[in-house]
């Protein structure tokens, strides 16, 4: 609506108030990266580029007067930045979230369109706005205390008989908090994204090409192969990436149901594990504390990956969103 | 010609049984998280936690909290959100408003841990303006989380408004604010209130952000909006879950369960907003 017809003073003063309000994402974005690089470069200058490499996460002893030094930065006596844990839990974590969510969203919401009575439907689709909705420290609290104990009961010991054809699913499976658990409750939490955004593109699907299937004598799952899935399989590529950042990101759930492990790489599925969002939320406490400030801006660097990594898949995503532009636009965190 | 067809139909089968397990997979949790934590929650939920502080195993503190924040949410993030997708949708010219809505959805791709980060060392830390600990500190995280939403939602209220409207108001000479006021506002106002109301839901619901910005306090929030820390229900929740002791845990529970009714309210006073908004946007269009 740029039509640049006569605008009266008072359209003039909205257009600018709206205009300073319209500019403030923007504004903020740039204040985030500068604030994030600024905080980050002692702690790259300390680390470089032994902070992927490394698996030792140490803020150091910070209670010593001793202290290091390294390229021109002090840091505590003992303290190492390695973050290749951290960075292993995430994709890890979000990856095996995203293996369980994709296939269960999309079949989940094929079966609610496809057999499902209208009234009823609609009435399941409260479910997934539900789903979205709950708060993250509700999901962790879940995952302990009910979710976790029950599969390391009764589901994760059926899945050690795997580990003789890959190694990864041998036990001991744990008490339930770990990052297979981590990945499940991941899994669940990114489900809403991506099965709103299937229910969304199916209503696009062209009424005309399934008819056309259906007189062709196709049956129901064949007309839902050969026509409904390769329309929206593009919708939903861009639906998964956007999930995966919320998976990437995503803190207080995993730091409550992922063991915390510090500095171990995990050996099986069931190993404990930290992702470097959970370990900001773990350690920021701690590094506080640091009396020559060089956790703080470890923690930076810790945050501006994983900034550079969930906006990397934000952008891919709606780069696709942008390829496919049907109406079904999913809003970044849930709901 | 005979096995071929039982072919097809095992196939069939087989797929509608994976998407029958996969939708059981969707609903149950669901039903799962709310019944379980509902069920550990009320037995704990008794009127005096309404009454008392968290420091005396009560959650008027933290209710206190979540209402100041998402009250000051909607006052920051609510306004500027509201201003910004108005702009967005109505000012901005096209490429403009390509730009800005791209600002808005990496501003929505931002981890909700590095929002809070950044709080602590731009708000809180001595090295930044050094509020403390504050309200105003977690309402700007929290705001900063759901800022691009409401412009979203608010955008996409506007620019719903059936052209026709527009083409009426321009020809009989109205200014683009009687435009705005008169005739796009009314039909838009329910998706801006729905589009408000889950924002509350949402910033409601997390936590992540206000660890390292509003803090977390026992005490009733005080009428400073900076270096006085707040606490909050899911703060509660988070803080309670990793102290021993029954005590602890049944807080936990109660603070969870507070949390997820009131934001189940919200979610449902949205839904009805916006099939109000449904009705009302289709009887406008001709």
């Amino acid at each position: 609506m740029s039509t640049a017809s006569e605008l009266t003073t008072g359209d003039r003063i909205l257009r600018a108030v709206s205009a300073v309000a319209g500019f403030l994402p923007g504004g903020i974005v740039g204040f985030f990266a500068v604030v994030m690089i600024l905080t980050a470069i002692p702690a790259i200058a300390f680390s470089g580029l032994n902070f992927f490499t490394g698996t030792t996460f140490t803020l150091g002893n910070l209670y010593a007067v001793t202290t290091i030094t390294h390229n021109g930065v002090t840091a505590p006596h003992g303290a190492a930045y390695g973050a290749l844990t951290f960075i292993v839990g995430t994709f890890a974590t979000s990856i095996f979230a995203l293996v369980l969510a994709i296939p269960v969203s999309v079949g989940g919401v094929l079966m609610l369109t496809e057999w499902v009575p209208r009234r009823l439907q609609n009435t399941l689709a409260v479910f997934l706005e539900l789903l979205a909705g709950i708060p993250s420290v509700v999901f962790g609290l879940w995952g302990i205390v009910v979710f976790g104990p029950i599969m390391a009961q009764h589901v994760y010991p059926a899945l050690t008989s795997i580990g003789n054809v890959i190694p990864w699913f041998k036990g001991p499976v744990g008490a339930g908090e770990g990052l297979l658990t981590a990945s499940l409750v991941l899994g669940i939490m990114v489900i809403p994204i991506i099965a709103s955004t299937t229910r969304e593109l199916l209503r696009g699907v062209p009424v005309l090409a399934k008819e056309g299937a259906i007189a062709l004598g196709m049956t129901r799952y064949e007309t839902t192969r050969v026509v409904t899935l390769p329309y929206i399989r593009t919708g939903i590529l861009a639906a998964s990436l956007l999930g995966w950042g919320r998976a990437l990101g995503e803190t207080i759930a995993v730091l409550i149901v992922s063991g915390n492990a510090l500095n171990v790489l995990p050996h099986n599925i069931y190993s404990p594990t930290s992702t470097i969002a959970s370990t900001i939320a773990a350690l920021l406490d701690a590094a506080l504390t640091d009396f020559t400030g060089s956790a703080v801006h470890a923690l930076a660097y810790l945050g501006l990956l994983l900034l550079v990594i969930s906006l990397l898949t934000n952008f891919a995503g709606r780069l696709v969103i942008k390829r496919v532009s049907t109406g079904a636009l999913p809003v970044g965190r849930g709901i | 010609m005979a096995s071929r067809q039982t072919f097809r139909q095992l196939r069939a089968s087989l797929f509608w049984i994976f998407c029958g397990v996969a939708l059981l997979i969707i609903i149950i949790p669901s039903i799962d998280i709310i019944v379980s934590i509902l069920k550990a929650a009320i037995p704990v939920i008794k009127p005096d936690i309404f009454t008392k502080t968290t420091a005396q195993g009560g959650l008027q503190n933290a209710i206190l909290g979540t209402v100041y924040l998402g009250v000051g949410v909607l006052l920051t993030a609510g306004t500027l959100g509201v201003l910004g997708g108005l702009y967005i949708a109505e000012f901005a010219p096209a490429r403009l408003a390509s730009v800005l809505r791209f600002f808005s959805e990496v501003l929505s791709g931002v981890p909700s841990i590095v929002i809070g980060y950044i709080g602590y060392v731009t708000l809180v830390a001595k090295g930044g303006l050094g509020w403390h600990y504050s309200l105003l500190g977690g309402v700007l995280a929290l705001g900063a989380l759901i800022l691009p939403y409401i412009v979203k939602t608010t955008e996409v209220a506007f620019s719903g408004v059936p052209r026709t409207l527009r083409e009426g108001a321009t020809a009989l000479g109205m200014s683009r604010v009687q435009t705005i006021r008169k005739v796009l506002l009314p039909p838009a106002l329910p998706g801006i209130i729905s589009g408000l109301i889950i924002a509350l839901a949402i910033s409601t619901g997390e936590t992540a952000p206000l660890l390292f910005t509003a803090g977390f306090s026992d005490l009733n929030p005080s009428a400073s909006l900076i270096n006085s820390p707040v606490g909050y229900l899911t703060g509660v929740t988070y803080n309670d879950l990793q102290l021993p002791g029954g005590n602890y845990q049944a807080l936990a529970n109660a603070a969870a369960g507070v949390t997820i009714v009131i934001i189940l309210l919200l979610i449902f006073g949205g839904r009805l907003v916006t099939a109000r908004s449904r009705r009302l946007v289709a009887r406008m269009d001709l």
